[in-house]
């Protein structure tokens, strides 16, 4: 009752007092055309005066009443001389106050009997009015949240990468469900004109639209961070640095910065307190860790760089704890050892997110409302088809004297972007492929320009095949073996190195010939092993 | 054809010529390499360093130029020494036999200071 008094006509008729025709504050010697007034009167549901009106639902002269009530006091004081209650099913809602007659008479029997018919009907349809008055400030202040959401949610779906970049040999997926109260969880990627992608996830506590505010200065934060140094631990340093001074006390940002190398697979990576992520591998699925305070905490924070490297079909999770803190009915929350078991039973691939959603789903059950924003980032690296072959590229080059080192970059460029080989092996295959095609094309195409090489690059799970053609039929190539002391003494020509080189630096050579083509397949395997020559 | 024309700078010190490479060394660069090979084979100069630290490409014909130059240098007496090799051509040069017959240091400084 104490709420519903204070404001009784300010809901019925609005916050200005004038408007509430019906109830005049006494004035004895009021003018006739005074206007009436709300009087604001707080009645406590202890206020003795409550408690009387609610045994005593009649209209009564306040001279009668004498006890101890503030709200008794506070009606003498305004010059009212008798008060009706308005009572609706059983509860007092309002008060009529009145002052003294015109005529200076006191009321009359009559007067009090009108009076209290006229409470009667009137506390019903003053009910009504109220409840509403109530409904439309509630209607108004659900609409004040949703719309302060629909700002949250713009800002976040407006800053997260509309699309995943491609990268040659990799698959990326992303994912992102913003709970119903939004959150500041986002995700990001940033390309650098070496290649090398950033990969960034982070969750902002607090929700709505102050953790949107604070995402989205974290997100500009890192991304001109990474323009300047490309080194996770740095990035995040200078992010913390940035964020301490300024943000909202009590807030605080987590996040997971990595660069990938997609040549090689390296995978450099420092964490401000952010879910650890998840690496498959052959070897089953890790947790890849590095320490770091959450950013915005404290100044000066160091971050720890770690790195990995993701070999063909690893993969790596990303992920904001609406994953892993999504609860089922019985209050057990889906965490850590799930996500962990759950990433080890599925060969991973486009298909994870989904899996890993509906596993989610399996174990919330179909009641659940979501308590968290969610993002998940994966990026995989292709596996090589086991036992067969992919084709990675396949071309044709003119016989022309140093064409071989355009040749030898181009078949190196495809080798590289499906990271097929390590560094090492890779420069080997790129003399072995230097010396085979000036072979081609001297000898096999007699450098005639409009006749070509042909290139074929492929891989398989444990090795990259490269096959040379040239037009040259199966003519007589063979050499004799380079012998440096003869060489030196002039028993030999200084040339000749060429099939000594491709033989050193591949572990197979494979020689195919007809009357119109003749073709050197160089293999060379991922691992080093022992050649056993 | 795109490919680096070795381009050849060469220099005293002491007993020894350097000569410093930049480019490509393969069949383009016989005529540079004899050149700068020519300038620094003086009759004082005991020992030419030949420093391959922005060479970025050997085949098997720079290779027979660089044989070429080591059987000149020991006819006349002289020892031809390399800085500078990428671990890949280093390679090169163990299994071309390369190295039983040219020192290979890791960087000028130390190629001058053991054999000044």
């Amino acid at each position: 009752m104490s709420n519903l008094l204070p404001s009784l006509w300010q809901r019925l008729f609005g916050t200005g007092r004038r408007a509430a025709p019906t109830l005049a504050e006494p004035r004895p010697a009021a003018p006739l055309a005074a206007p009436p007034t709300v009087l604001d009167l707080d009645i406590a549901p202890t206020d003795p005066l409550a408690v009387y009106f609610q045994a005593n639902a009649q209209p009564v002269e306040l001279d009668k009443l004498n006890f101890e009530s503030p709200a008794l006091q506070r009606l003498k004081a305004s010059g009212a001389k008798l008060v009706v209650p308005l009572v609706s099913q059983g509860e007092l809602i309002g008060l009529i106050n009145l002052g003294p007659r015109r005529s200076e008479q006191d009321y009359s029997a009559d007067d009090r009997g009108l009076l209290s018919n006229l409470a009667t009907q009137a506390a019903p349809a003053v009910r009504v009015a109220q409840l509403v008055r109530q409904q439309q400030l509630e209607a108004q202040e659900r609409e004040r949240m949703e719309q302060e959401l629909r700002v949250a949610r713009l800002i976040q779906q407006t800053l997260l990468p509309r699309e995943l970049p491609a990268l040659a040999g990799w698959q990326l997926s992303a994912y992102y469900q913003p709970a119903r109260a939004v959150g500041g969880d986002f995700y990001d990627f940033v390309r650098f004109d070496d290649g090398r992608l950033a990969l960034i996830i982070g969750d902002v506590t607090d929700k709505g639209v102050p953790a949107a505010l604070v995402m989205a200065t974290t997100r500009s934060i890192l991304r001109s961070g990474a323009q300047r140094w490309a080194a996770p631990g740095r990035v995040l340093e200078y992010a913390n640095d940035m964020l301490v001074g300024d943000i909202p006390p009590k807030m605080f940002v987590t996040c997971l910065f990595a660069v990938l190398e997609p040549a090689t697979g390296r995978l450099v990576f420092a964490n401000a307190g952010h879910d650890l992520p998840y690496r498959r591998h052959a070897g089953g699925v890790a947790e890849m860790r590095a320490v770091g305070m959450p950013l915005g905490l404290l100044p000066g924070m160091h971050y720890e760089e770690r790195e990995v490297v993701l070999e063909p079909g690893d993969s790596v999770l990303l992920y904001s704890d609406g994953l892993v803190e999504a609860h089922n009915p019985a209050r057990e929350m889906f965490g850590f050892p799930r996500l962990q078991a759950c990433l080890g039973r599925h060969p991973g691939g486009a298909g994870l997110v989904d899996f890993l959603l509906a596993e989610r789903a399996r174990f919330v059950g179909p009641d659940w409302d979501q308590e968290d924003d969610t993002a998940l980032v994966i990026v995989q690296r292709e596996a090589l088809p086991a036992g067969g072959w992919q084709t990675l590229a396949s071309f044709d080059w003119p016989s022309e004297p140093g064409n071989e080192r355009l040749a030898m970059e181009k078949v190196a460029e495809a080798v590289r972007q499906h990271a097929a080989l390590p560094p090492g092996r890779l420069e080997k295959l790129k003399t072995a492929v230097a010396e085979a095609t000036m072979n081609a094309m001297e000898h096999g195409n007699k450098f005639q320009p409009d006749v070509c090489v042909h290139f074929e690059v492929r891989a398989s799970a444990g090795a990259v095949a490269v096959q040379i053609t040239d037009q040259g039929g199966a003519p007589d190539r063979a050499a004799e073996t380079p012998n440096l002391d003869a060489k030196l003494a002039g028993q030999q020509s200084p040339r000749g190195w060429g099939l000594f080189l491709i033989k050193n630096m591949v572990d197979e050579m494979h020689v195919t010939s007809d009357r119109h083509t003749h073709t050197v397949e160089l293999v060379m395997r991922r691992e080093e092993s022992n050649r056993g020559d | 054809m795109a490919t680096k024309a070795l381009e050849t700078s060469v220099r005293r010190a002491g007993v020894v010529s350097v000569i410093s490479l930049e480019g490509e060394i393969d069949g383009f660069a016989e005529e540079a390499l004899n050149h700068a090979y020519t300038a620094a084979a003086a009759p004082d100069v005991t020992a030419v360093l030949l420093k391959f630290d922005r060479v970025d490409y050997i085949n098997s014909t720079g290779i027979a130029l660089i044989v070429g130059l080591l059987a000149q240098a020991r006819k006349s007496g002289r020892r031809l020494l390399t800085s500078g090799l990428s671990q890949h051509y280093r390679e090169i040069f163990q299994i071309t036999r390369l190295s039983d017959f040219m020192q290979i240091y890791p960087d000028e400084a130390t190629a001058l200071a053991q054999n000044a």
